[in-house]
């Protein structure tokens, strides 16, 4: 398999890949998004998914967690191994995949509730606690998410009160909260200013000693920056996968090239 | 050229004098009848209002006591009913059921019901449950405001739901939380002021309905909490006394109507000033 990535061993052991895409279609209605995609995601590694708009690597990132599942009409075929089960499987319990595979999106989307019931609120889902445990929770979510000395003393404000960078941050510590394996980020800071969209970056650096990350970015430098692997799509295609080293200094593909280069896209 | 472009002008003129006589043509009407009824109704206004019963004919004074509190209560338990029901199935047809053949048929109906005569719905509850249950009542009275209530909260809390942005409701799912605790706890809550507007809206519809109660709560003389009894209701007695021989019947009518006017415009108001500090925050 040609797309596999490559880090320090020849063929990397299984509890090094968190999920295993294979032969993943993906359809709108009758239009094909995804065609044949086979990759691997690696554990607790920040793979970057990069290519012009439309190519698919949003459409991507949102079988992860079954997203696409919300709407009749857009499916997926084939395979994708988290876990040793087939997460698209009928039978897999889609809400229990999403506790697994966290999402943050690339707008900010807090929840109409105070900044505690924010991170709260996914927890409860699937734990039982106390009140000083959810506290603690709370507190390790944010401190994780780096946000915590910003909102201690206003816990009990509204989610949508902090500033743009800020609600990006509690999405995050909410997705880290219910301690997830993946975090999906979907352009997390194309809707942030530079000094947000770098203490985000900085996080990224952070989360991926003890979660698997995979970020969609319009941005190569910022993919360039965060990641360890990095994708390449066009059309519904995975062009080229490799280390994210490989694919900005010596890409294989022309298309590749091209793209990182700017010539397109 | 130029001609074209006077004959523009003018034709302009035209339009916009004619649109200036059709507003004050119904701006006119809406003072005159703000005009009567608070000069008549203010007139009718006192103490006794509040405290006396519904006097017997031929009988002085009296008061609108009775008529006041039975309207509360039959609106009180409509809202009571219509509340619930309106939102739950605001929800299903916001959240669950965007594209399935029942949604779209109960969307339907929906329409219908909101445009439906309240004379009809009146007769349907007569029909159904003063015949069965063998008397009219408050609770009938209740229920046939309800009935015109539902399809209000019904559509208002589907329209509200449909304005939350997609990104927040996949944003919930993301965490993995089912579908009714998005819809209860995540995009209700979104919308909550909205929602609340229009359990208010549709209150203020169902305060000033008649036809609905005559078939259903009737009407008593007397000061009663017993819902399973006919009550007396400010419409009811609006209707009764308006049209009655009595001066001081008819004061009374007045001074029901201006208290209806100004319950439906307290209501307005309360909803306007709900939505502000939304927009505000």
């Amino acid at each position: 398999m040609f797309n596999q990535p490559m880090p320090d061993q020849a063929m990397p052991p299984d509890e090094n890949i968190a999920l295993q895409v294979r032969n993943l279609d993906f359809f709108y209605g009758d239009f094909k998004g995804l065609n044949n995609v086979n990759l691997d995601v690696a554990n607790k590694k920040v793979t970057a998914f990069i290519g012009p708009s439309g190519c698919g690597k949003s459409t991507l990132l949102r079988t992860f967690n079954r997203m696409y599942d919300l709407y009749p009409g857009q499916r997926a075929e084939g395979q994708i191994i988290f876990h040793g089960k087939n997460l698209l499987d009928k039978s897999q319990d889609v809400n229990l995949v999403r506790a697994k595979i966290g999402m943050v999106f690339q707008k900010p989307t807090p929840f109409p509730m105070t900044i505690y019931e924010n991170i709260a609120f996914g927890v409860r889902l699937y734990e039982r606690m106390s009140k000083s445990a959810m506290d603690d929770r709370v507190e390790w979510a944010l401190n994780k998410a780096a946000l915590w000395g910003e909102v201690k003393d206003k816990l009990q404000q509204n989610g949508l009160s902090l500033s743009g960078g800020q609600q990006q941050r509690l999405c995050i510590a909410r997705a880290v909260a219910v301690k997830p394996d993946i975090v999906l980020l979907d352009e997390p800071t194309s809707a942030l200013d530079p000094i947000s969209t770098a203490k985000i970056e900085e996080l990224i650096n952070e989360l991926k000693s003890e979660y698997t990350i995979a970020i969609v970015t319009h941005n190569m430098q910022q993919a360039a920056r965060v990641s360890d692997f990095t994708a390449f799509m066009y059309l519904g295609e995975l062009i080229e996968f490799n280390e994210t080293g490989t694919i900005f200094m010596q890409p294989v593909k022309k298309q590749t090239e091209d793209y990182i280069t700017g010539r397109f896209g | 050229m130029m001609s074209l472009y006077t004959r523009r002008i003018w034709i302009n003129r035209i339009g916009i004098t004619l649109s200036m006589l059709a507003m004050s043509i119904g701006l006119i009407a809406l003072l005159w009848i703000l005009w009567t009824l608070f000069s008549r109704g203010f007139a009718a206004l006192s103490w006794d209002l509040f405290t006396q019963d519904t006097p017997a004919p031929g009988s002085e004074g009296g008061g609108l006591r009775n008529a006041i509190v039975g309207s509360g209560l039959i609106l009180f338990f409509s809202m009571l009913i219509s509340t619930p029901i309106g939102i739950l199935a605001g929800i299903y047809l916001a959240e669950y059921g965007r594209v399935s053949r029942f949604a779209s048929f109960t969307r339907f109906m929906t329409d219908i019901m909101l445009s439906a005569p309240s004379i009809v719905i009146g007769l349907f509850v007569y029909a159904l449950f003063v015949v069965t249950t063998g008397g009219f009542s408050g609770w009938a009275g209740s229920l046939a405001l309800a009935l015109i209530a539902i399809p209000v909260v019904v559509r208002t809390t589907e329209n509200m739901l449909k304005l939350v942005p997609t990104s927040l409701r996949e944003a919930a799912f993301a965490v993995g939380a089912p579908r009714w605790q998005v819809s209860l706890k995540v995009t209700l809550r979104a919308v909550k002021s909205g929602v609340v507007t229009g359990v208010l809206l549709a209150m203020a519809r169902i305060t000033g309905e008649t036809a609905p109660l005559l078939f259903t709560a009737l009407n008593n003389q007397f000061f009663s909490t017993n819902m399973s009894e006919p009550m007396g209701n400010l419409p009811v007695v609006i209707f009764q006394f308006a049209l009655s021989p009595y001066d001081n019947w008819v004061n009374l009518a007045w001074g029901g109507a201006l208290l209806i006017a100004l319950l439906v415009l307290a209501v307005n108001i309360g909803v306007r000033i709900v939505f502000r500090n939304k927009v505000k925050r």
